[in-house]
């Protein structure tokens, strides 16, 4: 262990505070005895000359989820039961969602070491070991490398871990990795320094300029080029601007944005501050769904430390430039992740879409010029600011730069969130970094871009990730959920599902897309629905339904007010491509290749195989086994909800589904 | 009732020449003390920031986030996310309801239970997922659903669920 800095500098003491505010105003005014000072600090808080041993627990919301509530309970009362010296860090999620609840500890003068599935019952003995530098016997992810630091014998770095390898993490640098509630911490990697130069050197035209040269493209589905939305902005004259950070994230299976804010939030709020540095804006919205009640929270903290710091208010640093940021939550409309329903919403109105032009660059919130950027979009620009155009557009494809995250769930073995170059083909996500289909089970598909997005089949599998490649498969780059399907999934079913949200959510505003996704979900429930009682008109309107299908799809996204109707029909014209089979054998067989659509299943107990051993009567969630003891059971149809439990439960296989 | 009113002032308080723009905050923090959205309140709000009641309910009723019935003693939220669903979440979803006998957005007559669906509740990796009163329940199947209720009716009886 290196005694060679035992005196710990408070890091929020009112000093520290001076200190890091003097480095964010001009690093090179610094005087030698402050840099030495600083030096320290940084090293102290960047893990490199820890005092005392450090505990990291990922608690974002899939780590709660996972049970890291329970887990930090048993970490406390483990120090205060060996009065052990330590700190617990509470971090965002490092992305591995599968093994989570994830702890992470360092020791003073070791790398840090990532441990895998740390739930209640296990922190413990891997506190013992480690405290006493050893290896728990315990799944471990990895060690972080550091040539300052002397690493632990035997154990695999986490930049070579199969799911961290393949990435690029940018956008998703710090999370997991730092305290998300402290602004220090964020400083001292790196953090405000970028934001804080350009408001010292650049003009707000140059900013743009910069960010319109790095390539970088709207990562909230348009794909529009960030620098030359601004320039609409910049150039409206107005007495007042605004810039919205669209965090609404109504994409079901989409988790990105909600992890940078709860993992990295003071890395938005200085995207942000740039933004609207470039457009002019005074003033500036996070539109924030209310179910992150996390985010929400972390992200209050960060403005506030940001204007302690003096990075938000008045005359920032300065620089006769003034910023004020809100939060705005959201109230659960998916609709109102469309640029003007969103500025209806935060107007207190219904969030219905505004027909467009005038477009909210010119006339936007409170009819003022208005830009609205995506959360990711936003995180970017930190780096971009700091390193330069030529950095960010050298990764990516001809017209897609930098990285894009993806919250990759289904079934798929490392469920969690992923950032990698753009350029990189979808099958090295799913199965590299993936790790593939759990059970040994097929690949069907992947649904990309939501309920706006489409499905890429087995053999697109080497398609690249660029906004224009997606678009030629019928798909589109959308938030960046990607859902894997396996062998047991329905397409047909998969439609449905998308359909059914959709219809719910359309506002209602314009025809096309009120009525329409309403007639193309009964034309799927028809589909997918038992004839057992079919009356011979249903049989025709069913028909009549499936042969106009595609002409219906084609006019709700021709004549749709906003993006919400004119993507809808997407998820079923894209499964309809590709998966042409599926729906002709549920409309011509009258059957489920996949067995999923539970309607056209029928269950039945075999009297010849049946025990009577009344398992399946007793865990039928409806009731609908009837019998006695050591005698032939039965199913009564009409109270069966087709579940499937019997048939997982049964010893003998008596249960049979058709 | 007219203690209610005067936490609706002290709510509204808060808000000295609130315009139009305040309303939906307004309405969360209303709902998030008193858990709904009640037709006092309503009336109240109204008169606060001079809209008519058929306004406020006009935007009300458009967010899935406001309720207007009180919530259960438990407040079930099912994820109907896209993982979830491709892992069976519609299933638990029949089985809730066909075991509380109510649909989403309604409170069981004994006030024991609310139902709720919500898109993605961002634990994917533990997939089909519900939470009740904020705590989760992950890889559910219809027949572990059956179990959590009847041990929360169990709890709400008083008896011991030592099961
Ligand atoms: C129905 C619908 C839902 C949308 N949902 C979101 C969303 O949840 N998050 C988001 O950033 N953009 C969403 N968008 C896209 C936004 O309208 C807008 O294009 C984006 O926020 C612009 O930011 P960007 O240029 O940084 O991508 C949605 C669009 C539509 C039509
Ligand atoms: S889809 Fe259910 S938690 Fe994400």
């Amino acid at each position: 262990m290196n005694n060679n800095s035992t005196i710990e500098i408070p890091c929020d003491s009112v000093a520290t505070r001076a200190l890091f505010k003097a480095h964010l105003a001009d690093p090179n005014a610094l005087s030698d005895e402050q840099k030495t000072t600083l030096a320290q600090l940084q090293a102290q808080l960047d893990g490199r000359q820890l005092v005392r041993p450090m505990i990291f627990l990922g608690t974002g919301t899939c780590g709660l989820g996972a049970g890291a509530g329970k887990t930090l309970k048993t970490i406390r009362d483990y120090i205060q039961l060996h009065d052990a010296d330590i700190d617990v860090v509470e971090v965002g999620c490092v992305g591995l969602c599968a093994v989570e609840p994830i702890i992470e500890i360092q020791l003073p003068g070791r790398t840090r070491v990532a441990f895998a599935h740390a739930d209640a019952d296990s922190v413990s003995n891997i506190l013992d070991a480690v405290l006493a530098e050893k290896m728990p016997k315990h799944p471990i992810i990895g060690q972080y490398r550091n040539q300052q630091l002397q690493p632990w014998p035997d154990v695999p770095f986490i930049d070579e871990h199969p799911f961290f390898a393949p990435q690029t993490r940018w956008v998703l640098a710090n999370c997991g990795i730092i305290d998300p509630s402290s602004i220090e911490q964020y400083i001292v990697h790196g953090g405000y320094q970028a934001f804080t130069r350009i408001i010292r050197q650049m003009t707000p035209p140059e900013v743009c300029d910069l960010v319109e040269q790095s390539g970088l493209r709207g990562r909230g589905g348009g794909g529009f080029l960030t620098g030359r939305k601004w320039k609409f902005a910049l150039n409206a004259a107005a007495d007042q601007k605004y810039l919205i950070c669209n965090a609404d994230e109504g994409d079901p299976g989409a988790f990105m944005d909600r992890a940078v804010i709860e993992g990295d939030p003071h890395r938005l709020l200085e995207g942000m501050a740039i933004a609207a540095y470039a457009i002019g804006a005074s003033k500036a919205y996070v539109y924030l769904r209310a179910e992150y009640p996390l985010a929400i929270r972390r992200f209050k903290d960060a403005i506030a430390q940001a204007h302690e710091y003096g990075l938000l208010g008045k005359n920032i640093f300065n620089s006769g430039y003034k910023l004020d940021i809100v939060i705005k939550m959201g109230a659960g409309a998916f609709v109102c992740g469309e640029e003007t329903a969103l500025i209806n919403s935060i107007e207190g109105k219904r969030g219905m879409p505004r027909p467009r032009p005038p477009f909210p660059a010119i006339q936007g919130l409170f009819g003022k010029p208005t830009i609205i950027n995506n959360v990711e979009t936003l995180a970017n620009l930190p780096a971009i600011a700091a390193n330069g155009a030529d950095w960010f557009n050298a990764v990516g494809t001809k017209t897609s730069k930098g990285t894009k995250v993806f919250a990759l769930s289904g079934k798929v073995t490392n469920t969690g969130l992923v950032e990698v170059a753009m350029g990189t083909k979808i099958r090295q996500i799913i199965f590299d970094i993936g790790g593939g289909i759990p059970n040994g089970k097929a690949y069907k598909a992947v649904q990309i871009g939501g309920p706006s997005g489409g499905c890429i089949p087995t053999q697109h599998l080497d398609i690249e990730i660029d906004y224009e490649s997606l678009k030629t498969v019928g798909a589109m780059m959308g938030s960046g959920g990607l859902v894997v399907m396996d062998e047991d999934n329905c397409m047909v079913d998969v439609a449905k599902f998308f359909m059914d949200f959709i219809q719910r959510e359309s506002c209602g505003k314009c025809i096309p897309c009120r009525e329409g996704t309403r007639r193309m979900l009964e034309i799927l429930k028809r589909v997918t629905s038992s004839r057992r009682n079919e009356k011979p008109i249903e049989a025709l309107e069913r028909f009549k339904g499936v042969m106009h299908m595609t002409r219906l799809a084609e006019i709700i996204k021709d004549t749709s007010l906003c993006g919400l109707g004119q993507t809808a029909p997407n998820p079923i014209l894209s499964t309809l491509r590709w998966f042409r089979d599926e729906y002709e054998a549920h409309i011509y067989e009258r059957r489920c290749p996949a067995g999923a659509c539970t309607d056209l299943l029928q269950y039945s107990i075999d009297p010849n195989l049946c025990k009577g051993c009344t398992l399946c009567a007793k865990k039928c969630p409806s009731d609908a086994i009837m019998g006695s003891p050591k005698v032939p059971h039965y199913i009564i149809p009409d109270k069966c909800i087709g579940c499937g439990t019997c048939v997982d439960i049964c010893r003998f296989n008596a249960v049979k589904v058709e | 009732m007219t203690t209610t009113i005067n936490e609706i002032d002290t709510i509204l308080q808060q808000y000295p020449n609130a315009q139009r723009d305040a309303l939906i905050p307004i309405l969360q923090k209303i709902q998030d003390q008193f858990s709904y959205l009640s037709r006092d309140a309503v009336v109240q709000v109204g008169q606060h920031l001079n809209l008519p009641v058929s306004k406020i309910y006009g935007v009300a009723t458009f967010y899935n986030q406001f309720r207007f019935q009180p919530l259960g003693q438990y407040h079930i939220q099912v994820c109907r996310g896209t993982a979830c669903h491709v892992k069976g979440s519609a299933a638990v979803l029949k089985s809730l309801k066909h075991e509380l006998g109510i649909e989403a957005g309604q409170t069981t007559r004994d006030g024991l239970f609310s139902l709720e669906i919500v898109a993605c509740i961002g634990a994917c990796g533990l997939a089909p997922v519900i939470s009740v009163n904020g705590e989760f329940y992950a890889s559910l199947t219809p027949e572990k659903v059956k179990h959590i209720i009847v041990s929360l009716q169990r709890k709400a009886n008083g008896e011991d669920s030592n099961e």
